[in-house]
């Protein structure tokens, strides 16, 4: 191995301690913030209080937008676990002419800037469905979700799939037991740990989602994120945005940090 | 009738034909083995037998029934994998269940005939692990125990010992004749180790180029070589061109003679009827223990190996040394006539 020097080590050190800083500060910060008894937010924190958090609790618009949040992330989650699944097994499980092209385009949608997503699924909604006679409304803004969430799973799933041994579907069926039993009893346990980390990282991904959901949430229909974005234009609503922003930030770690320890176990 | 029975048998992957045309007739209780070098279609026959590839032309019958395009899973036959493919997140006993609970045996009964199997492989107690933490040669013997609890007609093996240590290699060999022998299982049995192929099989089918060169028990393939290939493969001959005035036929023929069976004598020998000699030089010798392997140089050109056997400690300055002049002798009858 190579071997560094101490100086080298000290300063890689004092790096990833100025890059933790940038990152965590500000979300500690705000933390902090939402625990201020003062309507704005200020440093220092001249007082505590669980206030805020009382308020937020009970503010019909934060219970509205919450509900929102969780319907469309698991709304999307789904389409995008069923999705994304059957994308990885038809990409590992047959050659067809073009295969490598889908794989880009179905992981191409992550990289695609979410404005221009945005104003594609839009544009679609109101100038080709809408004159069509079908209102898609609120499920509009659950599909445009899955379609960046779909790449979570297949990337996952699809990881998993290429390392699994082939010959234990063959046993399987060597054994007599059919297609339907195979896939129950052995295949899917096998990506079982990668299917479940997949998707719950779609779900934070779609949690967080700010500027997909602009573009297509219906009028009157507010998910979290967008809420702050609103209620951000008013300062002197700050620390009920701060709480919001914390809860936020709770629901989206948690599903990384179980997805990331799902994946290490298998490894 | 044989109990299966190949006829025309051709297999391609893309441009390659990896088997190309095959009959073989495999009987029922027979140890038969396929052999070859990696790459000459002993191992597609197989999957083909156990309905993994589907053939290209020919047919394929177990027991009078054509099987030739019917899923795994609607044939009597099992198959033990290379790399055993054990399910990984099933305990071991679950995994020797695993064929029994597709077949809907009842629970107790499914358990008590797995561990029955998991006993006759010696391997009781390791029941409840996963088969990670198993040793390899355990892992082997479940694999065998899963596929044998269903009391298939016939099992496939392929190339199962391959992954395994020299010592429980050989212990295998003993083990697996055995189980075949008690169960009176059909055993298709792939390898490519020439060794194992001998030590196990009633018969032996030689593959080269997705073709079949001789089949025969161990005895013939080694002492009847009918081919170059074959001849070469199972141990080590020499091939020796005999002009067509010395031959039976009218063209030039090639004999193989094994390297045991030749002796070496002093140049002032006299021939013997019924013998052959060849006059040279020895340009190589090699004590390799319980034999030494002489190579010779004939006055016609070719190359002649000899092996003796070393029953008696060699004497110091006894025996042939590299240089000496001296006859290769061999009985003509030890001989066989190669034809392709």
């Amino acid at each position: 191995m190579l071997r560094l020097s101490r100086a080298t080590k000290a300063f890689l050190l004092v790096v990833v301690a100025i890059v933790l800083v940038f990152m965590y500060a500000p979300l500690f910060i705000l933390i902090l913030n939402s625990f201020n008894e003062s309507q704005i937010s200020g440093w220092p924190i001249e007082s505590f209080s669980t206030k805020w958090w009382i308020f937020a609790k009970d503010y019909q618009p934060i219970r509205a937008a919450l509900l929102n949040s969780v319907l469309v992330a698991t709304g999307a989650m789904i389409i995008a676990s069923i999705l994304g699944t059957l994308v990885a097994f038809a990409l590992k499980g047959f050659e067809f002419f073009g295969r490598a092209t889908v794989n880009l385009l179905v992981v191409l949608p992550i990289a695609l800037p979410g404005v221009v997503t945005g104003v594609a699924f839009s544009n679609t909604y109101s100038n080709f469905l809408s004159p069509a006679g079908f209102n898609i409304g609120y499920f509009g803004m659950i599909v445009a979700h899955a379609t960046f969430c779909i790449v979570m799973v297949f990337n996952n799933v699809f990881a998993r799939l290429k390392r699994m041994n082939p010959h234990l579907q063959e046993a399987s069926a060597d054994l007599g037991a059919g297609l339907w039993q195979t896939f129950r009893l052995v295949t899917f346990p096998q990506f079982r740990t990668a299917f479940v980390a997949g998707a719950l990282l779609a779900f934070a991904l779609s949690f967080d989602e700010v500027v997909v959901t602009i573009f297509t949430a219906p009028p009157g229909v507010d998910t979290l994120p967008l809420w702050i974005l609103k209620e951000m234009a008013r300062p002197n609503q700050a620390s009920v945005v701060n709480v919001v922003a914390t809860v936020v930030i709770l629901l989206s770690l948690i599903p990384v940090y179980i997805s990331q320890r799902l994946t290490q176990e298998r490894q | 009738m044989a109990l299966i029975e190949i006829r025309g048998l051709v297999k391609a992957f893309g441009p390659v034909k990896a088997v190309d045309g095959i009959n073989l007739d495999i009987e029922s209780g027979e140890f038969i083995t396929l052999l070859g070098p990696s790459g000459s279609g002993k191992t597609t026959v197989l999957r083909m037998v156990a309905g993994f590839e589907d053939p290209d032309a020919g047919q394929i019958t177990l027991d009078g029934k054509d099987i030739t395009h019917l899923a795994p899973f609607d044939r009597n036959v099992n198959t033990v994998f290379q790399d055993y493919a054990l399910f990984p997140h099933m305990s071991v006993q679950e995994n020797v269940e695993y064929g029994l609970r597709t077949r809907k045996v009842p629970k107790a009964q499914r358990a008590k005939q797995a561990l029955e199997a998991i006993e006759s492989v010696k391997l009781s107690h390791t029941a409840d692990r996963l088969p990670h933490q198993l040793s390899g040669g355990q892992r082997q013997r479940i694999a065998l125990a899963r596929a044998l609890v269903l009391r298939p007609q016939v099992l496939l093996l392929d190339e199962p010992l391959g992954a395994l240590d020299r010592q429980l290699r050989e212990e295998m060999q003993v083990e697996l004749k055995r189980i075949q022998r008690d169960a009176g299982i059909t055993f298709i049995f792939v390898t490519h180790d020439q060794d194992e192929a001998m030590r196990m099989s009633d018969r032996i089918v030689v593959f080269n180029h997705g073709r079949i060169e001789q089949v025969g028990t161990p005895q013939d393939v080694y002492e009847r070589p009918a081919t170059r290939f074959v001849a070469g493969f199972l141990g080590v001959s020499n091939l020796l061109e005999i002009p067509s005035a010395q031959s039976d036929t009218s063209k030039d023929a090639t004999i193989s003679i094994r390297p045991e069976r030749i002796r070496l004598a002093p140049s002032s020998y006299q021939q013997r009827s019924g013998e052959v000699a060849l006059g040279g030089r020895i340009s190589e010798v090699a004590y390799l223990g319980s034999n030494t392997v002489f190579v010779v140089e004939t006055d016609t050109g070719s190359r002649i190996s000899v092996t003796t056997l070393n029953q008696e400690l060699p004497t110091q300055g006894e025996g042939f040394g590299t240089g000496d002049r001296v006859l290769a002798v061999w009985q003509e009858s030890q001989a066989a006539q190669i034809s392709g």
